[in-house]
Protein backbone atom coordinates (compact mmCIF):
# COMPACT_ATOMS: atom_id res chain seq x y z
CA UNK A 1 0.00 0.00 0.00
CA UNK A 2 2.48 2.24 1.20
CA UNK A 3 4.42 1.59 -2.24
CA UNK A 4 1.33 2.36 -4.51
CA UNK A 5 1.01 5.68 -2.34
CA UNK A 6 4.29 6.41 -2.80
CA UNK A 7 4.29 8.14 -6.63
CA UNK A 8 0.93 9.90 -6.46
CA UNK A 9 2.19 11.29 -3.26
CA UNK A 10 6.15 12.75 -4.25
CA UNK A 11 3.99 14.01 -7.06
CA UNK A 12 1.68 16.35 -4.98
CA UNK A 13 4.42 16.87 -2.74
CA UNK A 14 6.40 18.14 -5.83
CA UNK A 15 4.33 20.58 -6.90
CA UNK A 16 3.54 21.78 -3.49
CA UNK A 17 7.17 22.78 -3.18
CA UNK A 18 7.32 24.28 -6.69
CA UNK A 19 4.33 26.51 -5.68
CA UNK A 20 5.34 27.74 -2.64
CA UNK A 21 8.05 30.29 -3.31
CA UNK A 22 5.67 31.67 -6.05
CA UNK A 23 2.66 32.10 -2.96
CA UNK A 24 5.45 33.26 -0.58
CA UNK A 25 6.19 35.91 -3.17
CA UNK A 26 2.82 36.76 -3.76
CA UNK A 27 1.34 37.18 0.07
CA UNK A 28 1.65 40.69 1.26
CA UNK A 29 4.87 41.97 3.28
CA UNK A 30 4.17 41.66 7.06
CA UNK A 31 4.05 44.79 8.55
CA UNK A 32 6.79 45.40 10.84
CA UNK A 33 9.74 42.72 9.73
CA UNK A 34 8.61 42.93 5.67
CA UNK A 35 10.41 41.16 4.02
CA UNK A 36 12.79 39.08 6.65
CA UNK A 37 9.31 37.67 7.91
CA UNK A 38 9.22 35.19 4.47
CA UNK A 39 11.46 32.82 6.09
CA UNK A 40 8.33 32.05 8.60
CA UNK A 41 6.71 29.95 6.00
CA UNK A 42 9.70 27.58 5.85
CA UNK A 43 10.94 27.90 9.53
CA UNK A 44 7.46 26.94 10.71
CA UNK A 45 6.69 24.33 8.40
CA UNK A 46 9.98 22.49 9.15
CA UNK A 47 9.31 22.90 12.84
CA UNK A 48 6.04 20.94 12.22
CA UNK A 49 7.37 18.39 10.10
CA UNK A 50 9.90 17.93 13.26
CA UNK A 51 6.97 17.55 15.47
CA UNK A 52 5.40 14.98 13.23
CA UNK A 53 8.93 12.81 12.99
CA UNK A 54 9.40 13.14 16.67
CA UNK A 55 5.74 11.82 17.54
CA UNK A 56 6.92 9.11 15.07
CA UNK A 57 9.53 8.12 16.86
CA UNK A 58 8.41 8.10 20.37
CA UNK A 59 5.72 6.39 19.39
CA UNK A 60 7.69 3.46 17.47
CA UNK A 61 10.04 3.32 20.09
CA UNK A 62 7.55 2.67 22.56
CA UNK A 63 5.90 -0.14 20.42
CA UNK A 64 9.50 -1.74 20.01
CA UNK A 65 10.52 -1.76 23.27
CA UNK A 66 6.78 -3.38 24.64
CA UNK A 67 6.50 -5.52 21.05
CA UNK A 68 9.84 -5.97 19.88
CA UNK A 69 8.69 -5.48 16.35
CA UNK A 70 11.32 -5.13 13.68
CA UNK A 71 9.40 -2.96 11.40
CA UNK A 72 8.63 -0.15 14.78
CA UNK A 73 12.35 -0.34 14.85
CA UNK A 74 12.69 0.70 11.45
CA UNK A 75 10.28 3.33 11.62
CA UNK A 76 12.28 4.22 15.10
CA UNK A 77 15.75 4.52 13.03
CA UNK A 78 13.93 6.19 9.86
CA UNK A 79 11.94 9.02 11.83
CA UNK A 80 15.51 9.51 14.80
CA UNK A 81 17.37 10.56 11.28
CA UNK A 82 14.56 12.79 10.08
CA UNK A 83 14.44 14.52 13.41
CA UNK A 84 18.34 15.40 12.70
CA UNK A 85 17.76 16.56 9.52
CA UNK A 86 14.66 18.64 10.19
CA UNK A 87 16.07 19.78 13.17
CA UNK A 88 19.58 21.28 11.76
CA UNK A 89 17.60 22.88 8.86
CA UNK A 90 15.03 24.43 11.70
CA UNK A 91 18.33 25.90 13.50
CA UNK A 92 19.64 27.05 10.60
CA UNK A 93 16.53 29.10 9.22
CA UNK A 94 16.14 30.30 12.65
CA UNK A 95 19.83 31.57 12.24
CA UNK A 96 19.22 33.10 9.25
CA UNK A 97 16.07 35.16 10.52
CA UNK A 98 17.70 35.56 13.65
CA UNK A 99 20.62 37.44 11.90
CA UNK A 100 18.17 40.40 10.29
CA UNK A 101 15.63 40.00 13.28
CA UNK A 102 17.61 39.76 16.34
CA UNK A 103 20.78 41.10 15.02
CA UNK A 104 22.96 37.86 15.86
CA UNK A 105 22.91 34.54 14.75
CA UNK A 106 22.88 32.73 17.89
CA UNK A 107 20.83 34.02 20.69
CA UNK A 108 20.56 32.26 24.33
CA UNK A 109 17.00 32.15 24.11
CA UNK A 110 14.37 29.17 25.93
CA UNK A 111 13.56 28.10 22.44
CA UNK A 112 16.52 27.63 20.78
CA UNK A 113 18.57 26.40 23.18
CA UNK A 114 16.08 23.69 24.13
CA UNK A 115 15.47 22.91 20.66
CA UNK A 116 19.47 22.16 19.51
CA UNK A 117 19.38 20.34 23.34
CA UNK A 118 16.30 17.91 21.66
CA UNK A 119 18.37 17.72 18.10
CA UNK A 120 21.53 16.56 20.45
CA UNK A 121 18.93 13.86 21.68
CA UNK A 122 18.50 12.52 18.70
CA UNK A 123 21.93 12.80 17.99
CA UNK A 124 22.47 10.88 20.57
CA UNK A 125 20.02 8.42 19.40
CA UNK A 126 21.95 7.79 16.22
CA UNK A 127 25.46 7.65 17.63
CA UNK A 128 24.01 4.97 20.37
CA UNK A 129 23.28 3.02 17.61
CA UNK A 130 26.43 3.57 15.28
CA UNK A 131 28.82 2.90 18.66
CA UNK A 132 26.39 0.78 21.01
CA UNK A 133 27.48 -2.53 20.04
CA UNK A 134 24.94 -5.36 20.32
CA UNK A 135 21.33 -4.66 22.06
CA UNK A 136 21.21 -0.79 21.59
CA UNK A 137 18.50 -0.82 20.02
CA UNK A 138 16.82 -0.92 23.06
CA UNK A 139 18.84 1.90 24.76
CA UNK A 140 18.33 3.70 21.95
CA UNK A 141 14.63 3.31 22.03
CA UNK A 142 14.74 4.43 25.45
CA UNK A 143 16.52 7.63 24.04
CA UNK A 144 13.65 8.05 21.41
CA UNK A 145 11.09 7.89 24.32
CA UNK A 146 12.54 10.12 26.43
CA UNK A 147 13.39 12.78 23.78
CA UNK A 148 9.79 12.71 22.62
CA UNK A 149 8.76 13.07 26.33
CA UNK A 150 10.96 16.08 26.25
CA UNK A 151 9.69 18.02 23.03
CA UNK A 152 6.33 19.54 24.32
CA UNK A 153 8.95 20.99 27.02
CA UNK A 154 10.55 22.56 24.42
CA UNK A 155 7.01 23.79 22.52
CA UNK A 156 5.87 25.28 25.74
CA UNK A 157 9.29 26.74 26.87
CA UNK A 158 8.53 30.34 25.24
CA UNK A 159 5.96 30.91 27.13
CA UNK A 160 7.38 30.10 30.77
CA UNK A 161 10.80 31.69 29.85
CA UNK A 162 10.98 35.78 29.44
CA UNK A 163 12.46 35.33 26.03
CA UNK A 164 12.93 36.81 22.75
CA UNK A 165 11.89 33.90 20.77
CA UNK A 166 7.96 34.84 19.57
CA UNK A 167 5.74 32.88 21.66
CA UNK A 168 3.26 30.01 20.98
CA UNK A 169 0.18 32.68 20.89
CA UNK A 170 1.65 34.31 17.59
CA UNK A 171 1.23 31.45 15.82
CA UNK A 172 -2.65 30.68 17.17
CA UNK A 173 -4.10 34.34 16.38
CA UNK A 174 -2.32 34.22 13.25
CA UNK A 175 -5.62 33.44 11.53
CA UNK A 176 -7.47 36.51 12.68
CA UNK A 177 -5.05 39.02 12.19
CA UNK A 178 -3.29 38.22 9.02
CA UNK A 179 -5.42 35.24 6.99
CA UNK A 180 -3.17 35.16 4.16
CA UNK A 181 -0.43 34.50 5.68
CA UNK A 182 -2.06 31.84 7.69
CA UNK A 183 -3.56 29.57 4.74
CA UNK A 184 0.20 29.88 3.65
CA UNK A 185 1.53 28.83 6.54
CA UNK A 186 -0.42 25.42 6.55
CA UNK A 187 0.65 25.06 2.88
CA UNK A 188 3.72 25.10 3.50
CA UNK A 189 3.76 23.25 6.63
CA UNK A 190 1.36 20.21 4.69
CA UNK A 191 4.26 20.15 2.24
CA UNK A 192 6.61 19.73 5.08
CA UNK A 193 5.13 17.35 6.82
CA UNK A 194 4.28 15.52 3.09
CA UNK A 195 7.85 15.41 2.73
CA UNK A 196 8.83 14.30 6.21
CA UNK A 197 6.41 11.60 5.49
CA UNK A 198 8.04 10.50 2.20
CA UNK A 199 11.32 10.22 3.67
CA UNK A 200 10.03 8.33 6.32
CA UNK A 201 8.46 5.16 3.94
CA UNK A 202 11.90 5.38 1.77
CA UNK A 203 14.11 5.42 4.79
CA UNK A 204 12.18 2.50 6.57
CA UNK A 205 11.98 0.19 3.02
CA UNK A 206 15.57 0.89 2.65
CA UNK A 207 16.11 -0.18 6.58
CA UNK A 208 13.72 -3.17 5.63
CA UNK A 209 15.88 -4.34 2.68
CA UNK A 210 18.90 -4.25 4.89
CA UNK A 211 17.47 -6.54 7.75
CA UNK A 212 16.15 -8.65 4.95
CA UNK A 213 19.63 -8.81 3.19
CA UNK A 214 21.57 -9.26 6.67
CA UNK A 215 18.89 -12.60 7.75
CA UNK A 216 19.87 -13.90 4.15
CA UNK A 217 23.84 -13.48 4.63
CA UNK A 218 22.94 -15.50 7.69
CA UNK A 219 21.27 -17.62 5.91
CA UNK A 220 24.17 -18.25 3.63
CA UNK A 221 26.44 -18.62 6.04
CA UNK A 222 24.44 -21.32 7.54
CA UNK A 223 24.36 -23.53 5.14
CA UNK B 1 6.35 -15.59 46.43
CA UNK B 2 6.27 -11.84 45.40
CA UNK B 3 8.04 -9.40 47.54
CA UNK B 4 6.06 -6.17 48.03
CA UNK B 5 7.21 -3.33 45.70
CA UNK B 6 8.59 -1.26 48.88
CA UNK B 7 10.14 -3.79 50.51
CA UNK B 8 12.37 -5.01 47.72
CA UNK B 9 12.72 -1.05 47.01
CA UNK B 10 13.71 -0.67 50.79
CA UNK B 11 15.94 -4.05 50.48
CA UNK B 12 17.97 -2.89 47.23
CA UNK B 13 18.59 0.77 49.10
CA UNK B 14 19.84 -1.20 52.23
CA UNK B 15 22.35 -3.26 49.96
CA UNK B 16 23.69 -0.27 48.79
CA UNK B 17 23.84 1.62 51.59
CA UNK B 18 25.83 -1.26 53.08
CA UNK B 19 28.23 -1.46 50.32
CA UNK B 20 28.98 2.17 50.55
CA UNK B 21 29.30 2.36 54.50
CA UNK B 22 32.00 -0.47 54.56
CA UNK B 23 33.93 1.32 51.48
CA UNK B 24 32.69 5.19 51.22
CA UNK B 25 34.18 5.15 47.85
CA UNK B 26 31.21 6.73 46.09
CA UNK B 27 30.87 9.77 48.26
CA UNK B 28 35.08 9.94 49.06
CA UNK B 29 35.57 10.37 44.86
CA UNK B 30 32.20 11.87 43.77
CA UNK B 31 32.52 14.56 46.48
CA UNK B 32 36.19 15.33 45.69
CA UNK B 33 35.65 15.40 41.75
CA UNK B 34 32.63 17.85 42.87
CA UNK B 35 35.52 20.40 44.81
CA UNK B 36 37.92 19.67 41.69
CA UNK B 37 35.03 21.27 39.22
CA UNK B 38 34.30 24.26 41.90
CA UNK B 39 37.48 25.20 42.07
CA UNK B 40 38.08 24.82 38.55
CA UNK B 41 35.65 27.25 37.81
CA UNK B 42 37.06 29.72 40.43
CA UNK B 43 39.83 29.97 38.46
CA UNK B 44 37.42 30.36 35.31
CA UNK B 45 34.81 32.97 36.73
CA UNK B 46 36.63 35.27 39.53
CA UNK B 47 38.08 38.31 37.96
CA UNK B 48 41.29 39.54 39.74
CA UNK B 49 40.21 41.47 42.17
CA UNK B 50 38.69 38.46 44.09
CA UNK B 51 35.24 38.91 43.05
CA UNK B 52 33.66 36.11 41.57
CA UNK B 53 30.86 36.90 38.42
CA UNK B 54 27.49 37.80 39.20
CA UNK B 55 25.40 34.89 39.33
CA UNK B 56 27.85 32.60 38.93
CA UNK B 57 27.48 30.31 41.84
CA UNK B 58 24.24 28.82 40.71
CA UNK B 59 25.69 27.43 37.56
CA UNK B 60 28.89 26.49 39.29
CA UNK B 61 26.80 24.65 41.55
CA UNK B 62 24.47 22.68 39.34
CA UNK B 63 27.55 21.84 37.12
CA UNK B 64 29.24 20.31 39.93
CA UNK B 65 25.92 18.42 40.75
CA UNK B 66 25.51 16.91 37.72
CA UNK B 67 29.62 16.32 36.61
CA UNK B 68 29.52 14.75 40.04
CA UNK B 69 26.22 12.89 39.48
CA UNK B 70 27.07 11.09 36.44
CA UNK B 71 30.59 9.86 38.17
CA UNK B 72 28.45 8.40 40.85
CA UNK B 73 26.45 7.10 38.18
CA UNK B 74 28.88 5.24 36.31
CA UNK B 75 30.63 3.64 39.88
CA UNK B 76 26.97 2.20 41.59
CA UNK B 77 26.74 0.27 38.39
CA UNK B 78 30.16 -0.60 37.67
CA UNK B 79 30.15 -2.32 41.09
CA UNK B 80 27.24 -4.30 40.03
CA UNK B 81 29.04 -5.11 36.80
CA UNK B 82 32.13 -6.51 38.82
CA UNK B 83 30.20 -8.84 40.90
CA UNK B 84 28.17 -9.69 38.49
CA UNK B 85 25.40 -9.06 40.66
CA UNK B 86 23.19 -6.56 38.60
CA UNK B 87 22.00 -10.21 36.88
CA UNK B 88 21.31 -11.79 39.92
CA UNK B 89 19.49 -9.12 41.17
CA UNK B 90 17.46 -9.29 38.11
CA UNK B 91 16.53 -12.73 38.85
CA UNK B 92 15.19 -12.34 42.22
CA UNK B 93 11.67 -12.82 42.66
CA UNK B 94 11.27 -9.51 42.95
CA UNK B 95 9.19 -6.64 40.29
CA UNK B 96 11.97 -4.76 37.94
CA UNK B 97 9.76 -1.70 39.33
CA UNK B 98 11.15 -1.99 42.65
CA UNK B 99 14.19 -2.69 41.68
CA UNK B 100 15.17 0.55 39.85
CA UNK B 101 13.14 2.82 42.89
CA UNK B 102 15.58 0.51 45.16
CA UNK B 103 18.69 1.79 42.45
CA UNK B 104 17.09 5.48 42.44
CA UNK B 105 16.73 5.84 45.97
CA UNK B 106 20.38 4.78 46.85
CA UNK B 107 21.45 7.08 43.85
CA UNK B 108 19.78 9.80 45.03
CA UNK B 109 21.31 9.65 48.93
CA UNK B 110 24.34 9.36 47.60
CA UNK B 111 24.03 12.89 45.61
CA UNK B 112 22.23 14.38 47.88
CA UNK B 113 25.09 13.54 50.55
CA UNK B 114 27.81 15.55 47.94
CA UNK B 115 24.92 18.65 47.68
CA UNK B 116 25.21 18.84 51.46
CA UNK B 117 28.80 19.75 51.80
CA UNK B 118 28.78 21.45 48.14
CA UNK B 119 26.06 24.12 48.29
CA UNK B 120 27.80 25.84 51.63
CA UNK B 121 30.83 25.77 50.31
CA UNK B 122 29.84 27.65 46.93
CA UNK B 123 27.72 29.55 48.98
CA UNK B 124 30.87 30.45 51.45
CA UNK B 125 33.64 30.88 48.35
CA UNK B 126 31.29 32.93 45.66
CA UNK B 127 30.01 35.12 48.58
CA UNK B 128 26.21 33.84 47.06
CA UNK B 129 23.20 33.88 49.65
CA UNK B 130 22.32 30.70 48.80
CA UNK B 131 20.74 30.38 52.14
CA UNK B 132 18.55 33.59 52.22
CA UNK B 133 15.82 30.86 50.80
CA UNK B 134 16.92 27.44 52.37
CA UNK B 135 13.38 26.02 51.74
CA UNK B 136 13.07 27.30 48.29
CA UNK B 137 16.99 26.12 47.62
CA UNK B 138 16.10 23.11 49.32
CA UNK B 139 13.24 22.32 46.81
CA UNK B 140 15.27 23.27 43.90
CA UNK B 141 17.70 20.93 44.81
CA UNK B 142 16.12 18.03 45.82
CA UNK B 143 13.80 17.69 42.86
CA UNK B 144 16.40 18.83 40.31
CA UNK B 145 18.16 15.68 41.84
CA UNK B 146 15.52 13.05 41.84
CA UNK B 147 15.03 14.24 37.73
CA UNK B 148 19.05 13.85 37.04
CA UNK B 149 19.11 10.51 38.88
CA UNK B 150 15.74 9.18 37.68
CA UNK B 151 17.18 9.70 33.77
CA UNK B 152 20.44 8.59 35.10
CA UNK B 153 19.87 5.60 36.47
CA UNK B 154 17.71 4.04 34.09
CA UNK B 155 20.48 4.78 31.56
CA UNK B 156 23.40 3.66 33.85
CA UNK B 157 21.45 0.33 34.15
CA UNK B 158 21.28 -0.03 30.76
CA UNK B 159 24.62 0.81 29.75
CA UNK B 160 26.09 -2.34 31.64
CA UNK B 161 25.50 -4.33 29.31
CA UNK B 162 27.25 -2.03 26.45
CA UNK B 163 31.43 -2.23 25.92
CA UNK B 164 31.17 1.73 25.21
CA UNK B 165 29.58 2.41 28.94
CA UNK B 166 31.87 5.37 29.85
CA UNK B 167 31.39 7.42 26.82
CA UNK B 168 28.12 6.54 26.31
CA UNK B 169 26.57 7.64 29.46
CA UNK B 170 27.31 11.02 29.67
CA UNK B 171 26.35 11.21 25.78
CA UNK B 172 23.14 10.19 26.48
CA UNK B 173 22.39 11.98 30.17
CA UNK B 174 23.27 15.28 29.56
CA UNK B 175 20.98 16.24 26.35
CA UNK B 176 17.96 14.59 27.55
CA UNK B 177 18.36 16.11 31.62
CA UNK B 178 19.47 19.48 29.92
CA UNK B 179 15.84 20.53 30.45
CA UNK B 180 16.28 19.92 34.29
CA UNK B 181 19.35 21.87 35.07
CA UNK B 182 18.08 24.33 33.28
CA UNK B 183 15.50 24.89 35.60
CA UNK B 184 17.92 24.18 38.34
CA UNK B 185 19.74 26.75 37.23
CA UNK B 186 17.68 29.62 36.61
CA UNK B 187 15.63 28.82 39.66
CA UNK B 188 18.75 28.76 41.97
CA UNK B 189 20.01 31.81 39.57
CA UNK B 190 16.89 33.97 40.59
CA UNK B 191 17.22 33.36 44.65
CA UNK B 192 20.75 34.56 44.49
CA UNK B 193 19.10 37.71 42.55
CA UNK B 194 19.07 41.37 44.25
CA UNK B 195 16.38 41.22 45.62
CA UNK B 196 15.79 37.57 45.42
CA UNK B 197 12.94 37.17 42.88
CA UNK B 198 11.17 34.24 44.49
CA UNK B 199 7.68 33.84 41.73
CA UNK B 200 10.62 32.94 39.14
CA UNK B 201 12.17 30.16 41.59
CA UNK B 202 8.80 28.99 42.47
CA UNK B 203 7.66 28.88 38.35
CA UNK B 204 11.15 26.46 37.67
CA UNK B 205 10.21 24.45 40.88
CA UNK B 206 6.74 23.98 39.40
CA UNK B 207 8.63 23.29 36.04
CA UNK B 208 10.87 20.86 37.91
CA UNK B 209 8.01 18.92 39.59
CA UNK B 210 6.42 18.55 35.80
CA UNK B 211 9.95 16.94 34.87
CA UNK B 212 10.33 14.49 37.96
CA UNK B 213 6.60 13.20 37.52
CA UNK B 214 7.02 12.65 33.62
CA UNK B 215 11.09 11.27 33.84
CA UNK B 216 10.24 8.66 36.80
CA UNK B 217 7.32 7.45 35.34
CA UNK B 218 8.57 7.03 32.10
CA UNK B 219 11.60 5.04 33.62
CA UNK B 220 9.56 3.16 35.59
CA UNK B 221 7.37 1.82 33.01
CA UNK B 222 10.08 1.42 30.71
CA UNK B 223 12.22 -0.27 33.37
CA UNK B 224 11.03 -4.09 32.66
CA UNK B 225 11.17 -4.03 28.88
CA UNK B 226 14.97 -2.30 28.69
CA UNK B 227 16.33 -5.17 31.64
CA UNK B 228 15.16 -7.80 29.64
CA UNK B 229 17.74 -9.37 27.30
Amino acid sequence: MMKKLFVPLALVTAAMFAYAPIAINRVPLESTMLLVQKIFYFHFATWMALTTVIAVCGAASLIYLFQGSKIADAYAVASAELVVVFGVFGLFSGSLWGRKAWGVWWQWDARVTMATMLVMVFLGYLMVRKYGGPGSEKLAAAMGIFGAATAPFVYKSVDWWRTIHPQTSVVRTLGEKFPAAWDLVLFCSTAFVLLAVLLLIARVRLEGMRNELDRMYLAAEDE
Amino acid sequence: MEVGFFRVALLVLKKDLAIEAKSREIVYTTLFFAISCVMIFGFAFVMEEGVPVDGAAAGILWIAVAFSGTLALGRTFERERYGETLRALLLAPASRPAIYAGKLLGMILMMVATEVILTPLVAVLFHAPLFAHPWLLIALLGLGTVGFAAVGTLFAAMLVRTRTRDVLLPILLYPITIPVIIAGVRGTAALLQTPPEEPVATLWIGLLVAFDVVFTTLALWTFEPLMTE
